[in-house]
């Protein structure tokens, strides 16, 4: 009965002063302030996306390459031939995304997009288990899982390079575009481009809060509260990723 | 643990700090306290308002003297005042940077930036800014931004000049004009620089408002300040972003070729440059996602400081304060989905035109709900006129006048007739402009002696205001006629169409009074710096006011308050309290019915507010103003 009693008058002085409402430290406020405006950032460049895309007309139905066929030298020309690459229209994601490394000439499309996203979400179950080491005050824990994901990021970041100079190689810049309206490998550049940087961003984080628990600072100060906030812009940049991958390579 | 993390634990974070030894380099320039920090922000904005003053004053003797050459103009602007006579293409670069230096560096920056930072620890009760370093960057990236701003005034081909808006294509395309070149890059390096700096801010505002509070400064005991420099923050965080989004496209298309903001018409009045698939409008509609909220990111702050010093010198609670509250959070969400409404002329579909038009005019309630509140607070009020007050109520003055403007300027079909015109130069500066720099003018006036110690002149101050006010309304109003008779803005002189010929003089009337306006503020620059040296001594509370910075000793101290924080027991409008000896009760003045708990309510008076007037008084007032409203609703008796 006492119990409650307290219980209520605390839950009643949540927003009295001399106390954080939600009951969290002003940096890890900070943080999720600064995600929720990084949010309007991302949907900026989305929102451009969207209103290029749809003034461009879809491109037509894609019967007539399959999953894992032969694709000639020329798989390029051969759709801009057959109208499915045309500066007219946006153009199919899984006939442009179809490169997979050592695997040459094999139409895979979308494989190796799902490897780095899979990568990428992966890496933030890797952040997850350090948070939680980080709870229990597991140093070693949180150090192996930390490494574990900043070896995930920089797996992403590496992915992502391959990929860009595929697309290069096959001629896409900021002002052309063999497979369709220029605009496309222009937002393409710009938006994963400027997620990219966000990982990176995210990696160098990473790497100064695992040398800080390798130095024990988290230890001295007797909670690991800086994992949780890295991890918070971790998840957030792989949440901003589930966004990109749909909408320039599922849509 | 983090999950216990509380207020106590981070002022004796502060605490630890308190006593250090503090060298010039760390006490004055790279300084972590906020009150220090207010008072950075607040000079570099007069400065910047000085130099955008002087550049309107340029081009207003252009417009009110398009034929005449003026020497000194030789003097001052080199090559782009050859011969006494203005260069058409420098009359754009002035108009540009006056804007931009207006709204973002003087009525963004220096307002929210100074009051935001020395009021929202002091009215709170904390030691400091949730995070004292981040505060600091946030000034010093504005600081930077200012200068990288002004840097542009002298690069080759001049600053910016495709008004403060930035319109692509005139921004997009390097050889433009000759303002597109490398002005057009540095103005959009200031403006990331800046965006920086309202982020940084913009995150620590809101923590320290929501996580710093003493005990007992529930939401709604906080002074309607604080929630107007919230909303602010919140306002800036969500849409800055925006433009940043939308700057970074800019740059990528002016420097890397890409096309998001041009298209085939574009290219081809550039003389056959291949860019196709982008749209000017696109930037319009990223640019005014941040543009319209960023009108009430101004706004508001000034109508935060109008409530608190009316309540104070009216020596009356403010009218109606949960609905205060409800009207600026109202206006902020309304803020966000109107932005359409400076595009109607864009080709927009007529009828997300009239979504935006109906979005616009319901910001007309809440906005009317807060100007009769004031006029409620200040009637029957024992009202005390300091040249704060004074401010205060110019700013009521001119936020009806230019809002009136609004309903006009927000229906879609009018806008067709009036976009464009010297009708929304009038309309923008009277509410926007005017009203947020008496609002402004309010804050240094009412919170000066908090921030220096010392009082500025009561006379001069006196001057300085009937001067500005006059002014204001001299150069403004006109404008609204020229508008409607169609003179557009923007143009360097109208001498070439005949049915504008007529508005010369009244042009040159407009500019006679602008210059009496900038002499006006030379009163003001005067009184500010010689007072912060020589004016009176300030005692600890000169206004009689009930917040909590004036609790804090009138010397500053790193940590705001020697012993502990205060605690605070009401809210912050207990003035002329029935029943109480003194007609105002600070915040931290415990109520006998509390027990000491800060968290319990104080007990309202026995007798209600109202019938403390004069009772025969009070009640022919109440017969002349109600008399009409009675017999509407029937109840006439």
């Amino acid at each position: 009965m006492a119990n409650t009693t307290t219980l209520e008058a605390e839950k009643k002085y949540t927003w009295g002063g001399g106390k954080s409402p939600f009951t969290v430290s002003y940096g890890k406020l900070m943080m999720w302030i600064f995600l929720l405006s990084d949010a309007f950032s991302f949907s900026s460049l989305l929102v451009t996306y969207g209103f290029i895309r749809f003034t461009f007309p879809a491109s037509g139905a894609n019967e007539i390459v399959k999953p894992l066929s032969h694709t000639a030298d020329n798989f390029v020309e051969a759709m801009r031939e057959a109208h499915l690459f045309s500066p007219e229209h946006w153009p199919l994601p899984e006939l442009v995304f179809n490169h997979f490394p050592f695997l040459h000439g094999l139409h895979l499309p979308l494989f190796f997009v799902s490897l780095m996203t899979f990568v990428l979400i992966f890496s933030s179950v890797t952040m997850v288990l350090a948070v939680e080491a980080g709870h229990r005050n597991a140093k070693k824990e949180v150090a192996f899982y930390m490494l574990l994901t900043i070896f995930g990021g920089i797996a992403f970041l590496s992915c992502q390079a391959w990929e860009w100079s595929q697309f290069i190689t096959e001629g896409a810049s900021l002002h052309g575009n063999p497979f369709g309206p220029t605009a496309f490998a222009a937002l393409f550049f710009i938006v994963t481009g400027f997620h990219g940087f966000h990982v990176f961003s995210g990696v160098v984080l990473n790497f100064i809060i695992y040398v800080n628990v390798l130095d024990g600072t988290y230890e001295r100060r007797g909670h690991y509260e800086m994992v949780e906030k890295v991890g918070l812009y971790w998840h957030f940049v792989d949440l901003v990723w589930v966004f990109v991958f749909t909408f320039f390579y599922l849509i | 643990m983090s999950n216990t993390h509380d207020n106590h634990e981070a002022v004796g974070h502060h605490d630890e700090h308190a006593h250090h030894e503090e060298n010039f380099v760390s006490k004055y320039i790279f300084s972590m306290d906020h009150k220090m920090i207010a008072k950075q922000f607040l000079i570099t904005g007069i400065i910047m308002g000085t130099i955008g003053m002087l550049m309107s004053l340029v081009f207003r003797l252009q417009l009110a003297y398009p034929d005449t050459k003026f020497a000194f103009f030789e003097s001052i602007l080199g090559h782009w005042g050859k011969d006494g006579k203005l260069d058409p293409n420098f009359y754009l670069a002035l108009i540009t940077i006056h804007g931009t230096i207006m709204v973002f560096y003087v009525l963004t920056a220096g307002l929210s930036g100074t009051f935001s930072n020395l009021l929202i620890p002091l009215q709170v009760g904390a030691r400091d800014m949730a995070s004292p370093f981040m505060n600091m960057l946030s000034y010093w990236f504005f600081f930077i931004s200012s200068i990288v701003l002004l840097c542009s005034l002298f690069v080759e081909g001049g600053p910016a000049s495709a008004g403060w808006t930035v319109y692509p294509p005139l921004s997009a395309l390097p050889k433009a004009i000759p303002g597109s070149g490398a002005g057009m890059t540095l103005w959009l390096v200031a403006m990331v620089l800046f965006i920086v700096s309202a982020l940084l801010g913009g995150i620590n505002y809101i923590t320290t408002v929501l996580n710093m509070r003493t005990k007992g400064m529930k939401m709604t005991r906080m002074p309607l300040t604080i929630w107007a420099f919230l909303i602010t923050a919140v306002l800036g965080l969500l849409s800055f972003p925006v433009l940043l989004g939308g700057s970074l496209l800019l740059v990528f298309d002016r420097s890397f070729g890409t096309s998001f903001y041009l298209n085939e018409i574009v290219a081809e009045l550039a003389g056959g440059i291949e860019r196709t698939g982008g749209s000017p409008v696109l930037f319009q509609h990223l640019f005014w996602f941040l543009g319209h909220p960023e009108v009430y990111i101004i706004l508001l702050p000034a109508l935060g400081i109008t409530s608190e010093v009316i309540a104070t010198n009216s020596r009356k609670p403010i009218f109606g304060y949960r609905a205060m509250i409800i009207s600026i959070l109202a206006i902020a969400f309304l803020s966000f989905i109107v932005w359409g409404h400076h595009m109607f002329m864009t080709g927009m579909n007529p009828f997300l035109g009239s979504v935006f038009m109906l979005g616009t005019l319901i910001i007309a309630v809440p906005s009317a709900v807060k100007t009769f509140n004031y006029l409620a607070t200040l009637w029957k009020g024992n009202i005390k006129l300091t040249p704060a007050m004074l401010f205060a109520i110019g700013l009521v003055s001119f936020f009806i006048s230019g809002g009136l403007t609004g309903i006009y300027l927000g229906n879609a079909a009018l806008d067709i007739n009036l976009h464009d015109t010297y009708f929304v130069v009038a309309h923008f500066h009277l509410v926007m402009g005017s009203a947020a720099i008496f609002g402004m003018m309010s804050g240094i006036y009412h919170w000066y002696p908090k921030m220096f110690g010392t009082m500025m002149s009561k006379s001069l101050g006196y001057i300085h205001f009937w001067l500005t006010f006059i002014s204001a309304y001299c150069v403004f109003f006109p404008m609204h006629f020229m508008g409607l008779a169609g003179v557009p803005r923007r143009y360097y002189a109208n001498t070439a169409y005949d049915q504008f010929n007529v508005f010369i003089d009244m042009n040159q009337f407009i500019t006679i009074a602008a210059i009496l306006g900038g002499i006006a503020q030379l009163i003001f620059l005067f009184n500010f710096f010689y007072s912060i040296r020589n004016g009176k001594r300030s005692p600890k509370n000169p206004w009689d006011s009930n917040t909590l910075e004036w609790t804090a000793p009138v010397e500053h101290l790193h940590g705001n308050w020697p012993g502990e924080i205060p605690h605070v027991y009401r809210w912050p409008y207990d003035y002329s309290k029935p029943g109480e000896e003194s007609d105002f009760i600070p915040q931290n003045i415990p109520d006998e019915s509390q027990n000491g708990d800060p968290m319990v309510e104080p007990k309202a008076p026995a007798v209600p507010h109202h019938t403390e007037a004069p009772p025969m008084q009070a009640h022919v007032k109440e017969v002349v103003m109600f008399a009409g409203l009675r017999r509407l609703f029937g109840f006439a008796g």
